[in-house]
């Protein structure tokens, strides 16, 4: 190989093969979709909450991709059923992520649908898992003497409390529970679903 | 519709020209090469003896010197930034890897949280270390294979000088919240034009050079440096123009640009370092020059499909999945096809190999390329990567190929050039030793640990009779062990920084008393 200008030509045309394959063909497939009938569009308080869940980097610990029973128990753990691309037809940036180090998120407002749950929980993981390693985001909430009118009070197990103090959730954390709680995938997926269906069992459903 | 349409026929005709264009080639016979071109690296009587400049060895003829003090000054931007990033990015590594098991240690401010320090790690250690030392290496090589001086150095100096700019812009972006929320992608794309505008500026000097240049032949190395630097302003661009996809689309999109970034940017910057370095420093050409072309032409078929092994049991099409999936497997070729070049001509110096620390450094990295490789064809298949995906397996498995492998080879080539660029000794030859033992210990303490931990975790969370809870307690000692590996790899950085940032001021000092005297 000694022209530099068809080596490069080349290396291109491999390039743009290969993005003809993982790119543009499945945008066209999944493209043609319509939305999940059941799935509705993010409130802007919602898209707020999401704008927090990707600047915190939530993603980088939980997915939002619950597998077949085929290949992994995602189910049965209570992460919600498999997946389909019609599912994420609002998310712009994708959220889906690629570790489980804390569990799937993609169902989790309907496996954990309150919202004081969540303020506890974001503010004080291990207040209600111990063995938990997430971080805590006390940058989230205020601690205040008294609450005002319409504050939320995170309610904290009484050796957590501050004597003579309350915590009281900011509206990021109200808007990151809003996205959480809007996490909820439970319809029945599409007929025409499109999902990696590698692992579907001989002799089971096609 | 629009967009896929004018995808579609750029497509088309980009591969209509690649057809003609390949034809041209084989009718023309412009693939004839054997042994012979492969010392075209040496210039007489080299060949048959040890190339070090650590070790005192190796000859400096006056047609290399006047090369070399073309390249000296971008070059030493790119790899002397490249160092900062690297030191600066372990800390920030180091710091997400505490935080894994002592969750509530600086949890005060969003700019410290977990999320944060960890995208910091990443973009600093591939746009920062890997990309500007890649960069700077083939900048440095390139014109050494080609016999001719590098053209227009200004364009590689400013393309440095913009790319720290963005670099420095997208740091903070991200430490403040402000992120694009794709994994490898977070830069905002607002800031992304810099360092595409940075690269862009880079490649100049290369491409001139390459089409300048005074001998026919095309060295291999030449080959992956010239498609990476052209690979790699293609991929960023297109991955980061907003608002083309959305939802399921768009994951495509971001693990066919991530694993590009690996096949096509870090892995042509490293392989094509090596196949100069290893045959220059021993003194001997590669075994097969013959077999490097396959391993060229097969890297670039194989590993730009493979991205989608990411998105095994996930929501998009499975044929997409499959095609990743057996392109994994086929990336087998040409990592044999590397492997027996280059380890086979190591395995016959072994003397070489006790004797030169850059050596050692860079023959162990196209080892661990073999090694990380091999892993990833294996964790391609939907068997194992059932177990291994969402676990730290993955996370050992990408420090094997972006450390093991590309930083391996990249401190090997900065000892070897730092003192050709400066033409003065290392200041603290020992550093070195210090260096390379520390980094090989501290990686092996943390590629065991996650791979062990990782595949453990892996299985817990397989078992529906486990609570989810069982994986994350499991893996606590290997997060810990992970750290202590990952401290004392970050004390070889320093260490490497000390050396260049000592090699440097000595080359400085040179020049004002050449200035004065």
């Amino acid at each position: 190989m000694n022209r530099a200008l068809p080596l490069v030509i080349l290396a291109m045309t491999i390039l743009a093969f290969a993005t003809m394959l993982l790119v543009v063909v499945p945008r066209a497939q999944i493209g043609s979709e319509p939305p999940a009938a059941g799935l509705r569009a993010y409130s802007p308080e919602e898209l707020r909450g999401r704008a927090q869940y990707m600047s915190l980097g939530c993603v980088y610990c939980h997915s939002q991709q619950p597998r077949t029973p085929d290949q992994a128990p995602d189910g049965e753990r209570g992460w919600g059923r498999p997946s389909v691309a019609a599912d994420y037809a609002y998310d712009s940036p994708h959220l889906m992520g690629t570790m489980r180090t804390g569990p799937d998120l993609l169902n989790v407002g309907a496996r954990l649908p309150s919202t004081a749950w969540h303020l506890t929980h974001l503010y004080r993981p291990r207040a209600i898992a111990p063995w938990s390693i997430m971080p805590s985001y006390p940058f989230l909430f205020e601690i205040k003497d008294h609450a005002a009118p319409g504050d939320t009070v995170v309610w904290l197990p009484r050796e957590q409390r501050v004597a003579g103090k309350v915590v009281v959730a900011r509206p990021e954390a109200m808007a990151l529970v809003a996205y959480l709680l809007s996490l909820d995938r439970t319809y029945p997926a599409p007929a025409s679903a499109i999902r990696d269906d590698g692992y579907s069992r001989v002799g089971g459903k096609p | 519709m629009l967009t896929i349409g004018l995808f579609l026929a750029i497509s088309f005709l980009v591969s209509l020209a690649g057809l003609t264009a390949l034809i041209w080639a084989v009718s023309t016979d412009q693939f004839s090469f054997g042994q012979k071109q492969a010392r075209i690296i040496f210039i007489e009587g080299e060949e048959g003896h040890l190339d070090d400049p650590t070790a005192g060895g190796g000859s400096r003829d006056l047609e290399r010197a006047s090369i070399d003090r073309t390249t000296a000054w971008p070059v030493s931007l790119f790899l002397g930034a490249a160092v900062v990033w690297l030191v600066i990015g372990s800390f920030f590594g180091l710091i997400a890897s505490l935080k894994l098991h002592l969750p509530d240690w600086l949890d005060e401010n969003a700019v410290l949280t977990f999320g944060r320090m960890r995208t910091l790690h990443l973009t600093m250690v591939i746009y920062g270390w890997l990309s500007l030392g890649g960069i700077g290496t083939a900048t440095w090589i390139t014109p050494r294979i080609f016999h001719s001086p590098l053209r227009s150095p200004r364009f590689a100096t400013w393309g440095a000088i913009i790319w720290n700019a963005g670099l420095i812009a997208g740091c903070v972006a991200i430490a403040t919240g402000w992120t694009d929320g794709e994994e490898w992608l977070e830069i905002p794309w607002q800031i992304d034009g810099l360092l595409a505008l940075g690269g862009g500026l880079a490649v100049v000097p290369v491409l001139r050079t390459a089409f300048g240049r005074s001998v026919d032949h095309i060295y291999v190395s030449g080959w992956y440096f010239l498609a990476a630097l052209c690979w790699f302003p293609a991929l960023f661009i297109i991955a980061n123009i907003p608002g083309l996809f959305v939802g399921a689309e768009q994951a495509t999109v971001n693990w066919w640009f991530a694993h590009n970034v690996l096949g096509l940017w870090l892995t042509p910057l490293g392989l094509g370092a090596a196949y100069y370095f290893i045959p220059k420093i021993i003194g001997k050409p590669v075994y097969s020059y013959s077999l490097s072309l396959i391993g060229f032409w097969a890297l670039a078929l194989f590993y730009s499909q493979v991205g989608i092994h990411h998105l095994i049991g996930g929501p998009v099409p499975t044929w997409v999945v499959t095609l990743s999936v057996v392109q994994s497997v086929m990336m087998v070729v040409p990592v044999l096809a590397v492997a027996i070049n280059q380890h086979v001509v190591v395995a016959r110096n072994l003397w070489a190999f006790r004797a030169s620390l850059p050596l050692r450094f860079i023959s162990l990295g196209a080892m661990m390329y073999t090694l990380a490789s091999v892993e990833g064809s294996l964790e391609a298949l939907r068997s194992i990567n059932t177990v291994t995906h969402f676990t730290q397996f993955t996370i050992a498995h990408a420090h094997l190929g972006a450390y093991g492998f590309a930083s391996f080879i990249l401190f090997g080539s900065i000892y070897y050039m730092m003192p050709r660029i400066t033409g003065r000794a290392w200041p603290w030859p020992g550093l070195i030793t210090v260096h390379f033992w520390s980094v090989l210990a501290g990686f092996a303490v943390y590629f065991v640990a996650l791979t062990i931990g990782g595949w453990l975790q892996g299985e817990a969370m397989l078992d529906a009779g486990r609570p989810f809870a069982q994986s994350v307690i499991l893996l606590k000692p290997y997060l810990e062990a992970r750290s202590i590996g990952g401290a004392v790899m970050t004390l070889g950085h320093i260490l490497l920084a000390v050396n260049v940032a000592g090699i440097l001021a000595r080359s400085a000092a040179d020049a004002r008393k050449g200035e004065t005297a």
